[in-house]
C-alpha cells in the first residue's frame, strides 16, 4: 500500500502563486513528496515557473534551475553530468515541464537526451496548452478544444508523446493523473529507482485553460482516463505495455460536458471524437498483449 | 604532461590541449566547420583515458550551451567550442549565461555567416554577440589561442562571467606552428579548481532563474557591468603571471612599432599577423606607421586605447566583418572610445578581408598610404 499523503513537511510549500483549484499544484506537490530533498528541480518558462515563485522566494524546497523555453532536457543533462562529475550520482535531476516546453519547442532536445538515455527524470506537466500565456494551443491540444489561437477548435488530433518517447527504447516512459493518485505515487516510486532517462506525462486539467468549476479539476482529471482519452500505461524499454486502468464505463462525451472549452460541439463532432478515442484505445490494447510490444527495430 | 613541451600544432589542437590542461569537468560540444578538429581531438584525448571530463553530444549548439549553464552553476568547470552558425543557434543561450554568471569559456573559430553560405574567416558572428556579457579574446596564433583559453578560464572565474576566445577560420585555426605546451604542473598552479561557494546543490538550496522585479534586474545589471570592469584588471593580472610562469605575455593590448608613429593600425586576430610585416614595410620606406593590436574586446580596454591612440594623426580601423548598414564593427568601437579626446586622431574605417578576402601586406600598405593623404570618411569604405 502506499501512503496517499504527502510528507508532513511538503516540499512544495503552501503560499506559491498557483490559481485555485490548480490541478498542476496538487500533482507536483505528490511528486516532489516522493522524490525527496536530494534533488535538483529543471523548470523551463510554464505554469510551474511562476509557481514555484519569484526570486528571492521560493515554493520548492529544492533548487531550482530555469532554462530556456526549449532547453530543459538539455539543461537537465548538463546539470545531470555536472553532478556526476561531482560524485553526487544519488542527487536527482528532475525537469518540471509544460507540454508546450515539452511537445513542440523542446521536442528536439528532449528526444536528443532520449536518445543518449541521460539519467535524469522527466515530467511532463500536461494540461493540453500553454496555459501560462492565456491557453493558447499546443500539439498537445486534442481535437476540437477551444482555445486562445484556436478560437473554433483545433483541427488536428493530439499528438502522442508517450508513444513517441518510448520509441525512443528509454528504460521508462508512463502517463499518470492526480485523478488516480496510487497509480501517480507507484510510477513516481517506479522511475525514481530506475537509472537512465525516465519520462512521466501527468494529464493535468487546467481551471482557467479548460474552463472548469474550481472545484472540477480532480472531476475532469477522472473522466479522461474512465472515458480513455488519456489512458494510463507505461511503457518498459520502449517495448513492454502495461495498460493500467482498464475500466472504460464512461463515454467521451461526459468528459467533455465538464469543460467549456468543448462547448457548441456537434452530435457529429462528438462521435468522430468518441471514434478517434475508440481506435486509440484499441491500439494500446493491441501494444499490451504480452506478444504484441511495439518492438521497434 | 609532467614537463612543458613543444608540439607542432594548428590553432585548433592547440585549443584542445588547452582544454585538456584546464581540466574541465564537463565539456559539451557539437560539430562544425572550422571547429570540429577541437571537438575530435578533446574526445580522442577522453578516450585515451588523458581529460577525466564529462562529454556531451546534444543535437545542436543550443543544446551544447543549455548544457553549460547548469553545469556551470552545479560547480563544475566547463568548456565548449563553436564557431559561426553555431554561435548564432547559441545567441539566445550565450545571454542566459552571462546573466547566470556561469564561468563557461568556449572557444569560437570566426567565420562567415550565412546566408549565402561559406566557410571563409570574418568575425561578423562573434562581434554580433558582443553585448551578450561574455568576455572576447582574440586571437592572432595558435599559441595565443592555447595561452588564451588559459587565461580566460582564469579570468573568468575570478569575475563570473563567460568567456569566449576567438581565432580565425584557417588561417589560425589550420594552420600548424610549434606551439609551447606548458606542463600540466604549471596549470594546475595557474588555473586552481574552481569551487564557487554559492552553486545548485541540495545541501544549499539556492535556485537560479526565477522571476525578477524590475530593481533586482537593474541591479543584476549593474553587478554584471562591474564584472566586467574588474575583468580588465583580471585580464592583465592573468597575462603578468603567465608571464612570469611560461616567458609569454601577449597584453590586453599589443603596440607593435606604435613609437612616434603617425598613422596606428588597429586589427583583432590574424590580420595582425598580416599588419606587422606592412608596418615593417611602410616602415622601411619612411612612412612613421604602427599596429594596435586588440587582444581583449569585451571588456573594451578603453583608457589603454585613448592613452595609445591619443595624439597619433591617422588611425585606419581593418575590419574583417560587417554591418550592413553600418560598416565595420570594430570601426564603431575604436571611434566610439575615441570620442570627446583632446587631439583625437582621424579614424578611418577599412571593411578589409570581409568574408575572408585575402588582405596581403601590400594591400595594408595601399590603404595606409591612400589614407593619410585624405580625410577620413565617415562611413567605412570597403577596403
Amino acid at each position: 500500500m502506499h501512503a496517499l499523503a504527502p510528507a508532513a513537511d511538503p516540499m512544495l510549500c503552501s503560499g506559491h502563486a498557483a490559481c485555485p483549484g490548480c490541478m498542476d499544484a496538487l500533482s507536483v506537490r505528490h511528486v516532489l513528496a516522493r522524490i525527496g530533498t536530494n534533488a535538483v528541480a529543471v523548470i523551463p518558462p510554464s505554469c510551474m515557473a511562476i509557481i514555484a515563485g519569484p526570486q528571492p522566494y521560493s515554493s520548492l524546497k529544492i533548487p531550482v534551475y530555469q532554462p530556456t523555453l526549449e532547453a530543459s532536457a538539455a539543461a537537465a543533462s548538463g546539470l545531470r553530468r555536472a553532478l556526476d562529475a561531482q560524485g553526487k550520482h544519488d542527487t536527482h535531476v528532475l525537469v518540471l515541464a509544460g507540454d508546450g516546453g515539452t511537445y513542440d519547442i523542446g521536442l528536439q532536445c528532449l528526444s536528443s537526451a532520449a536518445e543518449r538515455n541521460e539519467n535524469i527524470l522527466y515530467v511532463c506537466l500536461d494540461n493540453e496548452g500553454y496555459m501560462n500565456t492565456g491557453a493558447q494551443k499546443s500539439s498537445s491540444t486534442p481535437r476540437y478544444a477551444r482555445t486562445s489561437s484556436t478560437p473554433v477548435g483545433k483541427p488536428t488530433r493530439k499528438k502522442n508523446l508517450t508513444a513517441i518517447m518510448a520509441a525512443h527504447g528509454v528504460p521508462y516512459a508512463a502517463t499518470a493523473s492526480i485523478g488516480f493518485l496510487p497509480d501517480l505515487l507507484r510510477k513516481v516510486d517506479k522511475a525514481k529507482a530506475i537509472r537512465g532517462f525516465r519520462i512521466l506525462t501527468l494529464l493535468v486539467p487546467c481551471v482557467d485553460g479548460w474552463g472548469l468549476d474550481d472545484d472540477a479539476g480532480l472531476r475532469a482529471a477522472r473522466h479522461a482516463v474512465e472515458c480513455g482519452a488519456f489512458p494510463l500505461y507505461e511503457v518498459e524499454d520502449g517495448h513492454r505495455y502495461t495498460l493500467n486502468h482498464t475500466a472504460r464505463n464512461r463515454p467521451v462525451a461526459d468528459y467533455l460536458a465538464v469543460q467549456k472549452r468543448y462547448r457548441g460541439m456537434s452530435q457529429a463532432d462528438i462521435d468522430a471524437l468518441q471514434a478517434e478515442v475508440d481506435e486509440g484505445w484499441r491500439w494500446l490494447l493491441r501494444l499490451a498483449q504480452p506478444d504484441e510490444g511495439q518492438v521497434a527495430p | 604532461m609532467n614537463q612543458s613541451q613543444t608540439l607542432l600544432l594548428d590553432g585548433n589542437h592547440a585549443v584542445s590541449w588547452a582544454a585538456r590542461l584546464a581540466r574541465p569537468q564537463v565539456v559539451p560540444v557539437y560539430p562544425i566547420t572550422p571547429q570540429t578538429p577541437i571537438l575530435e581531438l578533446i574526445t580522442e584525448f577522453h578516450a585515451n583515458g588523458e581529460m577525466d571530463a564529462e562529454i556531451l553530444t546534444p543535437e545542436s549548439e543550443h543544446s551544447v550551451l543549455a548544457a553549460c549553464v547548469p553545469a556551470s552553476l552545479a560547480g563544475a568547470r566547463v568548456f565548449t567550442a563553436t564557431a559561426s552558425q553555431g554561435l548564432l543557434l547559441m545567441h539566445e543561450v550565450l545571454h542566459y549565461a552571462a546573466g547566470a554568471r556561469a564561468p563557461i569559456v568556449m572557444a569560437n573559430v570566426n567565420r562567415t555567416v550565412a546566408s549565402p553560405w561559406a566557410f571563409w574567416p570574418d568575425q561578423t558572428d562573434s562581434l554580433a554577440q558582443r553585448d551578450t556579457g561574455w568576455l572576447q579574446y582574440y586571437s592572432e596564433s595558435p599559441q595565443e589561442s592555447l595561452d588564451s583559453v588559459l587565461q580566460a578560464f582564469r579570468v573568468a572565474e575570478q569575475v563570473g562571467l563567460p568567456a569566449m576566445v576567438n581565432h580565425d577560420a584557417f588561417y589560425v585555426s589550420h594552420s600548424l606552428e610549434p606551439v609551447q605546451v606548458p606542463a600540466q604542473a604549471t596549470v594546475d598552479g595557474f588555473l586552481p579548481p574552481y569551487a564557487p561557494a554559492q552553486r545548485l546543490s541540495p545541501e544549499l538550496g539556492s535556485s537560479w532563474g526565477n522571476v525578477v522585479s524590475q530593481d533586482m534586474y537593474y541591479r543584476h545589471r549593474q553587478a554584471m557591468d562591474e564584472a566586467m570592469a574588474r575583468a580588465l584588471a583580471a585580464a592583465q593580472e592573468a597575462d603578468l603571471e603567465w608571464a612570469r610562469l611560461t616567458g609569454r605575455a601577449w597584453g590586453i593590448l599589443e603596440r607593435y612599432r606604435c613609437e612616434g608613429a603617425r598613422v596606428v593600425l588597429v586589427a583583432l586576430g590574424s590580420l595582425c599577423g598580416t599588419t606587422r610585416e606592412a608596418i615593417d614595410a611602410l616602415r622601411a620606406e619612411g612612412i612613421a606607421a604602427g599596429l594596435l593590436k586588440l587582444r581583449l574586446l569585451r571588456p573594451l580596454p578603453q583608457a589603454a586605447l585613448r592613452a595609445a591612440l591619443a595624439g597619433v594623426p591617422d588611425v585606419l580601423v581593418l575590419d574583417r566583418d560587417h554591418s550592413p548598414g553600418l560598416g565595420g564593427i570594430l570601426h564603431q568601437e575604436i571611434r566610439g572610445a575615441l570620442y570627446g579626446l583632446e587631439r583625437a586622431p582621424r579614424v578611418h574605417g577599412l571593411l578589409a578581408g570581409v568574408g575572408g578576402v585575402n588582405v596581403p601586406p601590400q594591400r595594408i600598405c595601399e590603404l595606409v598610404r591612400a589614407a593619410i593623404g585624405r580625410a577620413p570618411a565617415f562611413e567605412s569604405t570597403w577596403g
